[in-house]
């Protein structure tokens, strides 16, 4: 079931001289199985949308719907437990993993850090172990060789993924990745991204990436949504909207290295499409131009 | 940058907020030493009338600087209903006696003024606060203290120290509020269950926050040794505080309340017939 998004506002301190009205009047739809990519400026409200999904930010006006949860506003304020969805469910619905995620690590082993959620959402014994097994070893970690070390003593990129395998273990059907290759190296970078895919693949089809890098989204992502300012100023497939040039320069999008790329020899004169998104797609191209055959 | 206050420090521009913080310190070390010195009630209601003022000037709405009040509510009705109830007199008649309980005029006069000090006496220093940065306030008090470094005390450390620790509150405050949500994320709970289980579910966040707290201090030191620094020895600063024409006229009226508060009270030169007259 999908993800309706309807007239969200919200405002941080309200009332205050320090009022910042962070999100207006957003409408947003995310049918199951797509990949969002989620672009827009720091402190255009990306991180304050999404948090709404598994009700970390509490609604102030408006309506979120995922699968069977409805949540509505009450002003900013609490809910009556009964008026209110089940978090613990829901949370584990929407799977949500923040900017530098390796920061929330605590616990003594990696494998109690993964199990931390499971056992949250009240999974035991046999299927716990099984849970966390699967869910180290699909961020691509050795089991049997990080499964006692302590999380502290990890690398950088392994700390990502073992924090990434602690949401996975809670098993989500909605992820939520927050800039997830920001700090990372390039090649660290396309790991995580490949990793993403093969989880969307395996365990959790609808995948939502907030990004600064427009490679990325363009490569990875169906569907791209563009936040300026606290409005939600568009949705378009990456087609769309990397090979609108008008567009761009009016929302201050970059286009991706590879489209500038393409764009650019396109206007010295070979004859390749400037809607190339992907490196493959521009090899392709360079490739039919030049007239020779792979 | 996120706007985060620190304290209560009120954000708008006024001719309180722009004096200078050592005249705003010294101003409050002077004003709540006179609420001392006060006895008559009319010392009170002069008092009272030059916080309105400043209070006036400074652009903070009153109720912000009343709200701090809150705090202070409950020790302030309790000493004053003791005071009523413990006050005891050989010579005066009760107003209205019950059993042992006794209550007398004096008593709740006593209590009255008891109260009004009290509540004058936060006022003051909340006003201070809500005008006047953290940073500022600690530059002024550096600034008041430098005498000290003469016998060894090192004031320039405790400055230092305390601007990075105000600096760090917001900092802390956003990490602690970061990390609590990605714990929620895993379906953390922190607000059910005995104290026990919820210091316990507290874990979880207090160890990242170590963590990330110890690598901050860290990297602050690296920074701060690689540009440099050297404690006090030959530091100079980018912004002097420096007395303006609106700083002298501030502490000269001060200095007027102050005294006109010990006349009132001392009844110098007999001009305390002044207040027998309003
Ligand atoms: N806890 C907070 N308190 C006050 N303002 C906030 C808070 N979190 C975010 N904001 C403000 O709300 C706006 C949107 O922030 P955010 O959702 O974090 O943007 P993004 O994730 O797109 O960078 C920003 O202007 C930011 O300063
Ligand atoms: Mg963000």
């Amino acid at each position: 079931m999908p993800i309706k998004i309807t007239d969200l506002n919200y405002v941080y301190s309200a009332g205050t001289p320090f009022a910042k009205h962070a999100l207006k009047n957003v409408d947003l739809y995310i049918e199951d199985g797509e990949f969002w990519g989620v672009i827009g400026h720091t402190g255009s409200g990306k991180s304050t949308l999404f948090s709404h999904l598994n009700a970390l930010t509490r609604i102030q006006s408006g309506v979120i719907q995922v699968d069977e949860f409805t949540m509505t506003g009450n002003g900013g304020k609490k809910l009556k437990r009964k008026n209110r969805p089940d978090f613990k469910a829901l949370r584990a619905r929407v799977g949500m993993v923040f900017q530098y995620p390796e920061y929330q690590l605590f616990a003594e082993s990696v494998e109690e850090d993964v199990a931390f959620g499971a056992k949250n959402i009240g999974i035991k014994g046999d299927e716990l172990a099984e849970r966390v097994e699967n869910a180290i070893k699909m961020v691509g970690l050795d089991y049997e060789e990080v499964r006692s070390r302590s999380p502290f003593d990890l690398s950088g990129g392994q700390k990502r993924r073992v924090a990434l395998a602690g949401v996975l273990a809670m098993h989500p059907k909605v992820l939520v990745l927050d800039e997830p290759t920001a700090g990372l190296d390039p090649r660290g970078k396309k790991e995580i991204l490949d990793l993403i895919t093969e989880i969307k693949a395996a365990l959790c089809p609808t995948i939502i990436m907030i990004s600064h890098n427009m490679d990325e989204v363009a490569r990875y992502c169906d569907k791209i949504a563009v936040m300026a300012d606290g409005e939600l100023k568009l949705t378009a497939t990456p087609k769309e909207l990397f090979t609108q040039t008008g567009l761009l320069e009016s929302l201050h999008i970059e286009m991706p290295q590879v489209t500038a790329l393409a764009c650019a020899l396109a206007s010295r004169g070979l004859d390749v499409s400037g809607a190339a998104l992907t490196e493959d797609e521009l090899v392709e191209e360079i490739l039919r131009a030049k007239g020779v055959t792979a | 940058m996120k706007d985060v206050t620190i304290g209560q420090y009120y954000p708008v521009s006024s001719p309180i907020h722009r004096l200078d913080p050592r005249i705003k310190l010294l101003a409050v070390i002077l004003y709540i030493v006179a609420i001392f010195f006060i006895q008559k009630f009319v010392g009170f209601a002069l008092v009272a009338v030059f916080l309105l003022a400043a209070v006036f000037l400074s652009r903070v709405p009153l109720l912000k600087v009343l709200r701090s009040l809150r705090a202070v509510l409950f020790l302030v009705t309790f000493t004053m209903i003791i005071s009523v109830l413990f006050y005891s007199s050989k010579t005066a008649e009760p107003l209205w006696a019950w059993g042992i309980i006794k209550i007398y005029k004096q008593g709740l006069i006593n209590a009255a003024r008891m109260g009004l000090r009290l509540i004058l006496l936060v006022l003051g220093p909340s006003l201070l606060t809500l005008t006047t940065t953290p940073t500022a306030l600690t530059d002024g008090l550096e600034s008041l203290l430098k005498p000290l470094a003469l016998i060894k005390l090192p004031i320039h450390e405790l400055a230092i120290i305390m601007s990075i620790a105000l600096r760090l509150i917001p900092t802390l405050m956003e990490e602690t509020e970061k990390i609590m949500n990605a714990q929620k994320a895993r379906c953390a709970d922190f607000d059910t269950g005995n104290i026990f289980k919820r210091a316990k579910a507290l874990i979880p966040v207090l160890i990242p926050l170590f963590v990330s707290s110890f690598r901050r201090a860290d990297e602050l030191a690296d920074a701060m040794d690689s540009r440099c620094y050297r404690g006090a020895k030959g530091r100079t600063r980018m912004k002097r505080l420096k007395l303006h024409f609106r700083d002298f006229a501030a502490s000269f009226v001060m200095l007027a309340l102050f005294f006109v508060i010990l006349v009132l009270r001392y009844n110098w030169f007999g001009w305390a017939f002044v207040a027998a007259l309003i």
